[in-house]
């Protein structure tokens, strides 16, 4: 589904990404872990074509992603910071986002999943940052796109909202989709994801199941192994 | 590229620095006409006001709403549109709704006071024209600056000494030049340098249209000669164009090699 091979790019002076081979073939949900900085969000919007490469290749189904914007229809992205024109009202903002990308019923369900109906006619700028993310959450899960790039999701939700948003993920991954995750939050972390791609100053340092990064690191729970890793390779 | 063409162009609609500038022609439409009494003196005055006000509103409306419209244009990226369509609506979403203002703001008055009946329509309307094309160009060239400058502060200072620089500081370089190299044929150089400057081009357009030999200055007399009236329209229309054109072209390159 998404092919990515000896990537490289830099801005600047810095080295960002150096070499990423990455290729998902399968369905599931792939948890992108790594150090402030390590490049994480660089290869989701390089995927995107937010980020053009200096050089490799990105596929996403077979096409090429250079000087495409179609293979896009095939994408959710739910970027890390939620910044939305200030001056749109929420009901405007998504019938916007709705006439470019295309018609779809979903969103009535989850905003009513995620509680929004009360904010529907505010504006943007006044809302607070974890009903910013339940707004982003609606306009990324309202199109039934066989792959969801989630850069950080978490950040500012309530107990209530994380949990029907894990939910949310699981079902989607029941569909047979791709997903894939960025996130600080370990526990989170260990409890959707199916394979962990961890990446360290531009690198993938390691792909595979958690059971095996805990093996291959020697610790007992995956915190730890991740920060295992860490000190390893920064002592 | 229409529906972001639309989406950026309700969105300044919306916006009160729109009517600020509707506001602001309109009254001077007002006071100049129905103050002065005289057509073609309200015309003139007009054109001194249109080519330097309205580079300098295009200049700073370009760079603010490229910069405001940081969010939309990210949360647009990762949609299924190409990026060319993305930048392109904006900035005629921009150039269209600064042109609407002037040419609505000008307009009504110039209509109250009985424009169709006067010989000055077609000078007045070349004004319009004109303005529309200074409005295209220095919003283009406005978002060539801001696409180039992370930073806000840097894009706005620089897009500012752009336009004071065309506006101001050319014409006097170009005096003093023509004033030092006198002993040359100096024709063909300040031909050139009238067609590198569109605010400049635009004078000698509107002047020439006017045939006001008295203001057409030296440039404008060379144009003149070397053109003819009927074809220096022409040309001048010709070089305007390509201000617009190269601008824009620069927009689409610019804007397929940056990274958000």
């Amino acid at each position: 589904m998404v092919e990515i091979t000896n990537l490289y790019k830099k801005f600047g002076k810095n080295d960002v990404l150096n070499g990423i081979d990455l290729s998902i073939k399968e369905g599931g949900i792939f948890a992108v872990l790594g150090p402030n900085g390590s490049g994480k969000t660089t290869i989701i919007k390089t995927i995107l074509g937010m980020v053009i490469p200096d050089r490799g290749s990105i596929k996403v189904f077979n096409t090429d992603v250079k000087n495409n914007s179609d293979y896009r229809h095939q994408i959710d992205y739910l970027p890390q910071i939620a910044n939305f024109p200030s001056n749109l009202k929420v009901s405007e903002l998504i019938k916007m986002i709705k006439d470019l990308r295309g018609k779809t019923d979903a969103d009535q369900n989850l905003i009513e999943k995620f509680k929004l109906g009360p904010f529907l006619n505010k504006k943007l700028g006044t809302l607070s940052g974890g009903t910013k993310q339940k707004v982003n959450i609606v306009l990324t899960f309202m199109f039934n796109s066989p792959i969801i790039i989630l850069d950080e999701p978490t950040t500012g939700l309530d107990p209530i909202s994380l949990i029907r948003l894990k939910e949310l993920i699981e079902v989607e991954k029941s569909k047979g989709k791709t997903i894939l995750i960025t996130s600080h939050i370990m526990s989170f972390v260990e409890e959707v994801a199916d394979k962990i791609v961890f990446i360290l100053e531009g690198k993938i340092y390691f792909k595979g199941s958690i059971a095996e990064l805990k093996t291959k690191t020697k610790q007992q729970d995956f915190e730890h192994a991740i920060a295992n890793i860490l000190t390893e390779n920064h002592a | 590229m229409l529906k972001i063409l639309k989406y950026s162009f309700f969105d300044l609609m919306r916006s009160s620095w729109s009517y600020v500038y509707f506001a602001f022609y309109l009254l001077l439409g007002i006071v100049l006409l129905f103050l002065n009494n005289d057509l073609s003196k309200a015309v003139i005055t007009l054109m001194n006001v249109i080519i330097v006000l309205v580079p300098l509103i295009g200049t700073i409306f370009g760079v603010m709403y490229y910069y405001n419209s940081k969010e939309f244009t990210e949360l647009l990226l990762a949609q299924p549109l190409k990026r060319s369509s993305i930048f392109l609506g904006q900035y005629l979403g921009v150039a269209i709704s600064l042109s609407m203002s002037l040419v609505l703001g000008l307009g009504l008055p110039f209509i109250a006071y009985g424009l169709f009946k006067s010989n000055a329509i077609w000078d007045f309307s070349l004004l319009l024209v004109v303005g529309v094309f200074l409005t295209f160009i220095f919003s283009a060239l406005a978002f060539n600056i801001a696409l180039s400058n992370e930073n806000k502060i840097k894009g706005f200072g620089y897009s500012i000494l752009m336009w004071l620089f065309l506006a101001i500081i050319y014409d006097g370089l170009f005096l003093m030049s023509l004033i030092l190299f006198e002993d040359y044929p100096l024709d063909k150089v300040s031909l050139i340098g009238t067609m590198l400057n569109p605010i400049d081009l635009s004078r000698t357009l509107i002047l020439l249209k006017l045939d006001i030999s008295a203001l057409l200055g030296y440039t404008g007399a060379v144009f003149k000669q070397f053109f003819g009236t009927s074809f220096g329209l022409i040309i001048s229309f010709l070089a305007l164009t390509i201000w617009v054109v190269l601008p824009i072209l620069r927009i689409v390159f610019k804007s397929k090699k940056k990274d958000f």
